[in-house]
């Protein structure tokens, strides 16, 4: 008899903790790319110890879902800021001033560079985005020439280019769902396979098999997905000196001394490189704001000082010891100011 | 009459021709069974020793012992002791002071600044608390025992390399040589580490703890424990003593059955639905973890009430309506008291079965970065197994161990629980 009162007692808990809900949330809630979540983490921490707020909620939903929860309403069962490891797409701004959610304010924090790696103990190699298309892609152009596309027939890095060593193609990389993956598709293999003329000029007549041709990956074996655990990757290389693994940048400098980054089209993988660009697999990373909810939830405004100050995103901060790449000097000074004034995006 | 002793002969010989074949089937069958038994002891060794040896060194920390004077100047120049002013004080400065005391010779901003990531960037904090619990002690030198940093504190532990060149080292040569100067000193010492069991999730291994994710379980459990223990009981004793045999109890009979089968994550699902965006429930609460696994652990409770129920020989329940007693004063007082230990049971299969749940907790927002220990159910807060899967996806190699002792503590909490069940069903149980 005491356990249904209990049970009846926990019950309507729930019901006030609905009505709590509605209330009042005194913390902020971020959501969205578990790329920059080591980044943000690292702010909301600090923004937690501090000063008078509480340590931000931060959860790793990925780009798209972080977007879309984040586009949902305003109210505070909505989160208040969305990571991402891409720009905002048109369509999703649409999707958000349609929820009522309309003014956004877009964060430029920095850059991400992915890297393709191996064992420490392996010789270096010197890579192009057009020979890792060529290993990874599920179709390539014949190589006995001719404007077809065959089933990938390559099996060692030799069979592609003379001057790669003769062992078995096998890269560890993150699944689809990843943005890492997202980001490596489109920064080498689209780039690697628009250098053969007839796919690139497929980008104009048919987009659906151009994205085909460049987009998909081999699912014979020489491409494994690893998970989306890089620390997983980086294990799996030490143990094995023949494979390949990609992975953010963040996970080559803090795993030196176990694995290195290979060269792409000549330029090794360097904080250096890819703040200045010449590293080509580089992408840069954001979080928005819902103008909406600064001033209703606490230290909203304050969150944005501390992220965009420079003792974090500056060059020498604390982000940067995280792996993450600064902005350039007059990019920097231009995204201070839009948190600052609180400029959403038009 | 040599006919039947004839036959009998011959089946003894045939018997006899075939009991060594037997026998040795016999043996085989017995040596397959204790492979077996062999076969999962030897993993569940492997297991234990994988994690254990990864694990064991989480619970102790390297600190560095610094004098630190507390420098009225900085710390408090008004001379007020306002606590909001003393709060805000600039810290990390006297300990960076601190330490460029001690090594005088060290200039240029880069190898400074190599010289402060020798301390944790907790240590300003922890010398904040200080002050604060004692005001006293401004203007004076006090000796103060910081975590090193996770750097420091892997190659410590042996987990970084002194002998790899220096650009593949995270521990540079100036910090090797300040760092063995330190010992020599004896200011480095491994010490108990208390901030993994009193610190929230952070960012900095070295300041990263257990107890966020500790109390999120134990509120989330709680919660689930509270509703589904109480209604799984309810409804195995009304379905077992007093519901009429038919189509319709067949029915819910064969769905909670199928329930019980069901993957997790789809409980996930639907308390995103109708807890979060139908109850507007707060995201990331242990109240919406409990209540979702509330479900996932229902079905389970209830089949192993019921079987619980069908144990207790019926002679118990005729014997009390034989003396007058009313079929709820029955299942009260004789039936449910007799079936309870196997209740406990199953509710225990069950709890240990929501602990290890991460799935549906993703739906629901408890996958999260959460400094803070929550309070109550309805504060933001992760769960052990979260904890856990977080960890391992962080980059900074003192997770590695980090990750294990998560496991640890775990494992620890389970074989609590189970104990517990023990305990009480020994308590409870009788025998006829």
């Amino acid at each position: 008899m005491n356990k249904a009162k209990f049970a009846i007692a926990v019950l309507s808990a729930a019901t006030i903790g609905s009505a709590y809900a509605q209330s009042a949330r005194d913390y902020i809630s971020i959501v969205g790319s578990s790329t920059v979540y080591p980044f943000a983490t690292v702010v909301a921490e600090q923004f937690g110890k501090s000063t008078q707020f509480k340590t931000p909620k931060i959860e790793s939903t990925g780009s798209g879902g972080g977007i879309k929860l984040f586009c949902a309403g305003v109210g505070v069962e909505h989160p208040d800021i969305t990571n991402a490891s891409r720009a905002i797409k048109a369509s999703e701004l649409e999707q958000c001033a349609a929820n009522g959610v309309k003014d956004v304010i877009e964060v430029k924090i920095g850059y991400d560079g992915i890297s393709v790696g191996h064992a420490k103990s392996a010789p270096d190699v010197d890579l192009t985005r057009k020979q890792l298309y060529m290993a990874l892609a599920k179709q390539v152009p014949d190589p006995k020439g001719g404007d077809a596309l065959v089933d990938n027939p390559y099996n060692t890095w030799k069979d592609i280019d003379a001057s790669l060593p003769a062992i078995k193609i096998e890269v560890l990389g993150p699944p689809p769902t990843s943005g890492t993956r997202d980001a490596f598709v489109e920064l080498v293999m689209e780039e690697g396979c628009s250098e053969f003329p007839f796919i690139n000029a497929m980008k104009k007549s048919d987009k659906g098999a151009f994205k085909a041709a460049c987009h998909t990956v081999r699912e014979d074996g020489a491409y494994v997905e690893a998970g989306e655990n890089d620390n997983l990757i980086v294990q799996k290389l030490e143990a094995n000196p023949d494979a390949f693994g990609i992975f953010g940048f963040s996970f080559l400098d803090q795993n030196r001394d176990k694995i290195k980054g290979s060269k792409i089209e000549g330029v090794t993988p360097e904080f250096e490189t890819i703040a200045d660009g010449s590293y080509p697999v580089s992408r840069p990373l954001f979080f928005y704001v819902k103008k909406a909810h600064v001033g209703v939830i606490p230290g909203i405004k304050e969150y944005l000082a501390e992220f965009t100050s420079a003792k974090a995103m500056g060059e020498e901060g604390y982000l940067s010891e995280r792996g993450l790449i600064p902005l350039p000097k007059d990019e920097y000074a231009k995204v201070v100011g839009n948190a600052k004034t609180l400029t959403a995006m038009k | 009459m040599s006919e039947p002793a004839q036959t009998e002969r011959d089946s003894f010989a045939r018997v006899e021709a075939g009991m060594k074949r037997r026998r040795a089937a016999e043996r085989r069958f017995r040596f397959f069974g204790k492979c077996a038994v062999g076969l999962g002891l030897g993993f569940l060794v492997i297991l234990f020793a994988s994690i254990v040896g990864n694990g064991y060194s989480a619970f102790w920390q390297t600190r560095i012992t610094l004098d630190v004077t507390i420098d009225e100047a900085i710390v408090d120049p008004a001379g007020t002791r306002d606590p909001a002013l003393l709060r805000a004080a600039d810290y990390g400065a006297l300990i960076k002071q601190s330490l460029r005391e001690m090594f005088p010779d060290v200039s240029g901003r880069r190898n400074r600044f190599a010289l402060y990531g020798l301390v944790s960037n907790g240590a300003n904090f922890d010398l904040r608390d200080r002050v604060l619990a004692d005001p006293s002690l401004i203007g004076s030198k006090v000796a103060l025992s910081v975590a090193a940093d996770d750097d420091v504190d892997m190659l410590m532990k042996g987990h970084i390399d002194r002998g790899a060149p220096e650009a593949d080292r995270r521990v540079k040569d100036n910090q090797l040589a300040w760092i063995d100067a330190l010992e020599a000193d004896g200011r480095i010492r491994s010490a108990f580490n208390l901030d993994f069991f009193s610190n929230g999730d952070s960012r900095d291994p070295e300041l990263a703890g257990i107890r966020g994710a500790l109390m999120g379980s134990i509120f989330t459990l709680f919660v689930t424990l509270g509703l589904s223990f109480p209604l799984a009981v309810a409804a195995a004793v009304y379905l077992e003593e007093f519901a009429p045999k038919n189509r319709w109890t067949d029915l819910i009979e064969v769905n909670i059955n199928n329930l019980a089968a069901v993957p997790s994550i789809v409980f996930g699902l639907l308390g995103l639905a109708v807890f979060i965006n139908f109850f507007t429930l707060p995201r990331s609460a242990p109240i919406v973890g409990g209540l979702v696994l509330t479900l996932m652990t229902l079905p389970t409770i209830i089949i192993a009430s019921r079987a619980a129920l069908k144990s207790v020989p019926p002679s118990i329940r005729e014997g009390a309506l034989g003396v007058g007693a009313s079929p709820m004063q029955a299942v009260m007082y004789h039936v449910l008291p007799l079936a309870l230990p196997g209740m406990l049971t199953g509710t225990i299969i069950g709890m240990a079965q929501a602990l290890g749940e991460t799935a549906p907790l993703l739906m629901i927002g408890m996958v999260a970065f959460i400094a803070d220990v929550p309070a109550g159910v309805f504060d933001p807060s992760t769960a052990l197994p979260v904890q856990i899967y977080l960890w391992a996806d962080s980059p900074e190699r003192a997770y590695v161990e980090k990750t294990s002792a998560a496991i640890i503590v775990l494992l620890l909490f389970l074989a609590a629980m189970n104990a517990l069940a023990v305990l009480l069903r020994r308590r409870f149980e009788r025998r006829w």
